[in-house]
């Protein structure tokens, strides 16, 4: 087995599905511990929905690089969306609902009107459980990757005492100077850049699953911000690793072997949790 | 020259007045009790007093070389809080944010500031400790502690003891009290009215009577006597 291992980590394609991989699930990990303390669980879903719809629009109009449409229109939601949280006409949970779901209607809809692709349940497969892509990364896309990427965790470090504040306790911060209007648009920004990337990674229906589940195992385990966020970083890459060498090993689905690791590793830290206490 | 001066402030969402034409001043070393019943308005006082929301017409000056994010606030819990993993340590040093301008980190003191607030406070011994598994009592001195990290000069504080049992209550009380003797002004939001009259130096009502002055006057007043029955 391990030979064969070797052998594959001598294409070029399979590193750069490892190198896009950890990156992805390290930077969704740091985000989701805020996310899911902000009740924003469900944004990563909504808002991948929302690229689904974009990513329709692209190939309907025969972009060569989805990004340009993909990643404009994501980014314009996750801010509605989290905005949506503060002043509520519409409660943020039913606003990301509608959106999600009209996203994908509309995207399907488009898809299906203006196609020529001959197999179009399997290119639309392929973007929701993003089955293949990220075995067929083109090496701009992985520097773009490990671009954004840097520049997620720079950021994320460089504001993490804010994050933490304005996740903790919004009002006290606003009340002490703190933009916390600037640090919402920032966090909406973000987890928008990282659905896009992580489309090529699990697909758009399993994203959330990378935001959520390291979050969650890490708060069963630990007890401090900080040690939240760590944990849940490195148990965020270590399954993404593992999910995607078993993948390569056993010929699964990339997407969905990585979120079945992730939610092994949760039911381990629950038990972990729970003899614990 | 008093610390916070409120002159002929309203009050209200969207153009609807709660509270109309409001003045008051506090000045240094006060206790201010805002009373007044439920939806008389007290809430969106104390945010617009912390700038979170701006006034339908009127002004609030600060004084004394006061600050506007100079204000320590001791909020009411949110659901939010109730299950979040965070440290005492991490929770007491975030209040030191107001004062850091830009600057991304904690410098060595502001974390000599947190840890003499929780030794104030007697909760040096669970800094370690994870928030949602104290009692609501040690919930609240840690959120205090966290209002002293941004400022020793005046504290709002909304319903402090809120949901904290008789006990607890008089203990928070008395800490409040204390702060208060050593120099730091207090105005406190309460429905207690009991709390309000035992403490305070200063009644503000409000409501369809508003009273301010002292507790004194307030007692012989039409507004304080139909309270204090």
């Amino acid at each position: 087995m391990m030979t064969k291992l070797i052998l594959y980590l001598q294409y070029p394609f399979v590193r750069y599905a490892l190198i896009v991989g950890v990156l992805i699930a390290l930077c969704s990990s740091l985000l989701g511990v805020t996310l899911v303390l902000k009740r924003f669980s469900y944004i990563g879903d909504g808002l991948s929905h929302v690229a689904f719809g974009a990513v329709a629009i692209a190939s309907v109009l025969n972009l060569t690089n989805q990004m340009l449409i993909v990643l404009p229109v994501t980014v314009l939601c996750a801010i509605l969306l989290l905005r949506t949280g503060s002043n509520a006409k519409i409660r943020g949970d039913a606003a990301i609902a509608m959106i999600s779901v009209g996203a994908l209607a509309f995207g399907y809809l488009l898809m299906n009107i203006f196609s020529t692709s001959s197999n179009l349940s399997g290119d639309i497969c392929s973007t929701l459980f993003g089955s293949t892509s990220i075995l067929t990364l083109t090496k701009t896309e992985v520097l773009l990757c490990i671009f954004l990427s840097i520049a997620v965790v720079i950021i994320f470090i460089l504001f993490y005492n804010r994050i933490f504040a304005v996740t903790f306790d919004e009002n006290f911060a606003r009340a002490a100077g703190i933009n916390a209007g600037l640090y919402n648009l920032m966090i909406a920004v973000i987890t928008a850049v990282i659905i896009v990337l992580a489309m090529n990674l699990v697909g758009s229906l399993l994203i959330s699953a990378l935001v959520i589940f390291p979050a969650l195992s890490a708060m069963r385990v630990f007890k401090s911000f900080r040690s939240v966020t760590i944990c849940s970083a490195v148990l965020s890459v270590f399954c993404a690793l593992a999910g995607i060498v078993l993948s390569i090993l056993f010929a699964t689905p990339v997407g969905s072997t990585i979120v079945a690791a992730d939610a092994a590793a949760f039911a381990v830290c629950c038990l972990a949790g729970w003899i614990k206490s | 020259m008093p610390l916070i001066t409120v002159s002929g402030l309203s009050l209200g969402y969207d153009s609807n007045a709660i509270v109309k034409d409001l003045n008051f001043t506090v000045n240094e070393g006060d206790y201010l009790c805002v009373v007044g019943e439920n939806g008389s308005g007290k809430t969106t006082l104390m945010k617009t007093l912390l700038s979170l929301q701006e006034p339908l017409a009127g002004k609030i000056t600060a004084g004394e070389g006061l600050k506007k994010n100079e204000i320590g606030y001791l909020p009411q819990q949110t659901d939010v809080q109730r299950d979040f993993p965070a440290s005492v340590r991490e929770i007491v040093l975030s209040g030191c944010q107001g004062r850091n301008g830009s600057r991304p980190f904690y410098s060595k003191k502001d974390k000599e500031l947190a840890e003499e607030n929780m030794r104030l406070l007697g909760i040096e011994g669970i800094s370690g400790k994870c928030y949602r598994e104290l009692s609501g009592g040690q919930q609240q001195r840690v959120l205090l502690a966290r209002a002293l990290c941004a400022t020793r000069r005046i504290l709002l504080l909304d319903e402090p003891a809120a949901g904290l049992d008789p006990v607890v209550t008089a203990e928070m009380y008395d800490l409040i009290r204390d702060l208060n003797k050593n120099g730091v002004t207090v105005i406190m939001v309460s429905h207690d009215m009991d709390a309000a009259l035992k403490y305070a130096s200063h009644i503000l009502h409000i409501g369809d009577v508003i009273f301010f002055g002292t507790k004194d006057e307030y007692l012989n007043s039409d507004a304080g006597r139909w309270a204090a029955v």
